[in-house]
């Protein structure tokens, strides 16, 4: 399943960058991308374990930059 | 500014202040209890911690993660190092200024951000959709084709369909850049994400959302930034070594020279320190794709959709522009062009004899003769009797013959007069001829031939007078037809006669004959010209509003059809380029020449901050000017 998230204050591109490489290392995520100009998070995971995977996304973003949140 | 940049700008104030403060009294002798105690630096502690906290605590928690080359890591040991060798003022200030700089930077890419995005942005919001006979308002995903939905005045349409009630000007500017509303009446389609006018319409939804025009164009216009162009490719590698090579060569510097030839530690550690500063490589990290998303806005907003910055550089790189005809430099539909009537004939007659002639076939030729004749007679519809004519028979390859009115017509190529032994003079024309004869008598010849599209002429001028190198046509049409199309254009060279096969090949021959660095674009409309479009260097498609093949066969798409925009877009594509090739070079130089100051002596730690932040605000203003009106 391939879905897209909003993101809220995601100040700096590195950081961006930094999220996407962090986000694609986690288990049973097929495909990420951050994407800093439009704000916006594409997530493509394993359909029956999408839900779990997303909350350990969350968690890695705040992990990444505590400011940053996801708008779900 | 938002809320947190709101209080971090009140926490820069605050410690400006303070640190102005500090800076007095120290000058003026109130400070002198501390002098040479171990603990003198803690006043300048207190500016230094109310701007840059937040600095160290992220600093902190980066490392904890394994993260080492992180700009708040790097900025917080030079800084603890100026505290260390005794420069307090300087820590302290340096940590202000590179705030500002953060600060300015992050409102200056949430300003620029967000205004591209809103040019971009064409998403529905809701539908309002007939359920039960009362009006509900819904997620334009959760409405189904055959479903009826309303569109009030002002608002977006959100799915595409047919009208079924009501008549209104829509405005596609948004999609297209066209300005001048387009008018639709009951049974017109009408395309998701153009703007309603003044009357309410009542919509057959055709297509699910994601179907729709408005969810395809969005898909596209929000992929194009992460398709990244080969000078993206070439930063991003670059940041991730400069950082650390900055950083070691810090150490170095702080460490070599006192080691090896006995110099003062103190010293080489505060130019050591000013290196750390520079090593974020924030201004060419933000700046290089801003300005690339700039160009893909700016694009956008003439209604050019660029599905990613590699096609906007390489399109800025086109030297050779290859044409198809019909379709993109004609409008694709025959016209009669000229009537030849023999002597002794009114061109009335002519021309009524062979629409008569060709009233029962489907042939594009026929029916553009039947559309001169219906226009000479200003549309009366009444006009064509069928019943005037008999016994139509085709003569494969040659033409019709038919009796109208009791007596033989034929109409076709000269070969078919001759072969019934009727004289008819040899005539040339750029198109089709059509002869026609009636009771064994020559009554003369239409011209039929494609239109040019109006603009066609301004558009390959324009890319001449920005210097496109050379201007190709190809097309399957006859070689008089089409050299004509391309010397009235002032084409360059024209192939004519390609099958659709050929058109590859050609264009194969043309990009291996310009040297490898030129690029070659390919103009076509999308509909049989998928190989060739995917096949150029840039593929440049004519939109037809909601023509899914020509969408996405292409790099770029012109969603109004009007081929004079590819040198507007070309000049778009030129100035990105230009914009981000000047900011790669002023961050680089500026921090190389701080660099080389610095490891000398002579740069100290406010230039360096200015050559961090103080660049990368520059860059960024420097992107945005890519959003400024075209002329």
């Amino acid at each position: 399943m391939k879905k897209k998230f909003d993101l809220d204050n995601l100040d700096c591109a590195n950081c961006a960058a930094k999220m996407e490489a962090a986000i694609k290392k986690i288990d049973g995520v097929e495909d990420a991308s951050v994407n800093f100009l439009t704000q916006k998070m594409t997530l493509k995971a394993d359909d029956a374990r999408f839900d779990e995977i997303l909350k350990e996304v969350v968690k890695c973003i705040k992990k990444v930059e505590p400011d940053c949140s996801v708008i779900l | 500014m938002n809320k947190k940049q709101k209080r971090t700008l009140v926490r820069i104030i605050l410690a400006f202040v303070l640190l102005v403060g500090l800076i007095a009294a120290k000058e003026l002798g109130f400070l002198r209890f501390l002098d040479g105690k171990w603990y003198a630096f803690v006043p300048f502690l207190v500016p230094y911690l109310l701007a840059g906290y937040d600095v160290i605590l992220k600093a902190a928690k980066n490392i904890a993660h394994g993260q080492v080359f992180d700009e708040n890591f790097l900025m917080m040991i030079a800084t603890f190092g100026a505290f260390f060798v005794g420069e307090y003022p300087e820590a302290a200030g340096v940590m202000i200024f590179y705030q500002i700089g953060e600060l300015f930077q992050g409102i200056a890419v949430g300003k620029s951000r967000r205004s591209i995005a809103a040019l971009m942005d064409i998403s529905p919001e809701y539908a309002n959709v007939e359920r039960d006979g009362k009006l509900e308002e819904v997620d334009p995903d959760e409405v189904h084709p055959g479903d009826f939905i309303v569109v009030k005045p002002g608002e977006r349409i959100p799915l595409d369909g047919v009208v079924t009630e009501g008549a209104s000007l829509v405005d596609t500017s948004s999609l297209t850049g066209e300005s001048v509303p387009r008018s639709v009446r009951t049974g017109d389609e009408v395309i998701s994400g153009c703007v309603n006018g003044q009357g309410t319409l009542r919509v057959q939804v055709t297509k699910e959302y994601e179907d729709s025009t408005v969810a395809k164009i969005l898909e596209l216009t929000e992929n194009a930034s992460s398709r990244k162009s080969p000078i993206e490719n070439f930063i991003t590698r670059f940041a991730k070594v400069y950082t650390p090579a900055v950083t070691i060569g810090a150490v170095l510097l702080a460490v070599l020279p006192p080691l090896l030839f006995h110099q003062d530690w103190m010293e080489w550690i505060r130019r050591a320190c000013t290196f750390l500063v520079i090593s974020c490589p924030c201004a060419l990290v933000i700046s290089v794709p801003l300005g690339f998303f700039g160009g893909i806005g700016a694009a956008s907003r003439i209604g050019v959709l660029v599905k990613g910055s590699n096609f906007l550089e390489a399109l800025a790189g086109a030297e050779t522009m290859v044409f198809d005809k019909t379709g993109t430099l004609t409008k694709g539909e025959f016209k009669v062009q000229e009537i030849r009537a023999a002597e002794g004939i009114s061109e009335e007659e002519l021309l009524e004899t062979a629409a008569y002639a060709e009233s029962y076939s489907e042939h594009p030729i026929a029916e553009a003769l039947r559309a001169a004749y219906r226009d000479m007679h200003q549309g009366d519809a009444s006009l064509f009797d069928l019943s005037r004519v008999d016994s139509a028979k085709e003569i494969a390859g040659k033409g019709l013959s038919v009796e109208l009115d009791g007596a033989p017509v034929l109409a076709g190529n000269a070969a078919l007069l001759q072969g019934q032994g009727i004289e008819a003079p040899k005539e040339n024309a750029a198109g089709t001829l059509v002869y026609i004869a009636k009771a064994g008598k020559y009554l003369g010849c239409l011209v039929i031939a494609d239109s040019l599209k109006p603009e066609a002429r301004e558009a390959v001028s324009a890319l001449k007078a920005a210097g496109v190198r050379e201007t190709v046509m190809l097309s399957g049409d006859r070689r008089e037809t089409a050299e004509a199309i391309a010397s009235e254009l002032g084409l360059d060279s024209v192939y004519a006669e390609l099958l659709p096969q050929d058109k590859v090949a050609k264009l194969e021959e043309i990009m291996s004959a310009g040297n490898a660095r030129e690029r070659t674009a390919y103009v076509g409309d999308g509909i049989n010209d998928a190989p060739v479009l995917a096949r150029a260097d840039v593929g440049i498609a004519m939109g037809a509003l909601g023509s899914d093949a020509a969408v996405e066969a292409a790099d770029i798409v012109l969603m109004d059809d009007d081929v004079a925009k590819i040198a507007a877009t070309r000049k778009i594509a030129k100035k990105t380029l230009r914009i981000v090739k000047e900011n790669i070079w002023f961050a680089l130089l500026v921090k190389f020449a701080v660099l080389i100051l610095g490891a000398f002596g002579i740069a100290n730690m406010w230039m360096a901050t200015f050559a961090d932040v103080g660049v990368a605000v520059i860059a960024i203003l420097n992107s945005m000017r890519m959003l400024k009106k075209q002329s």
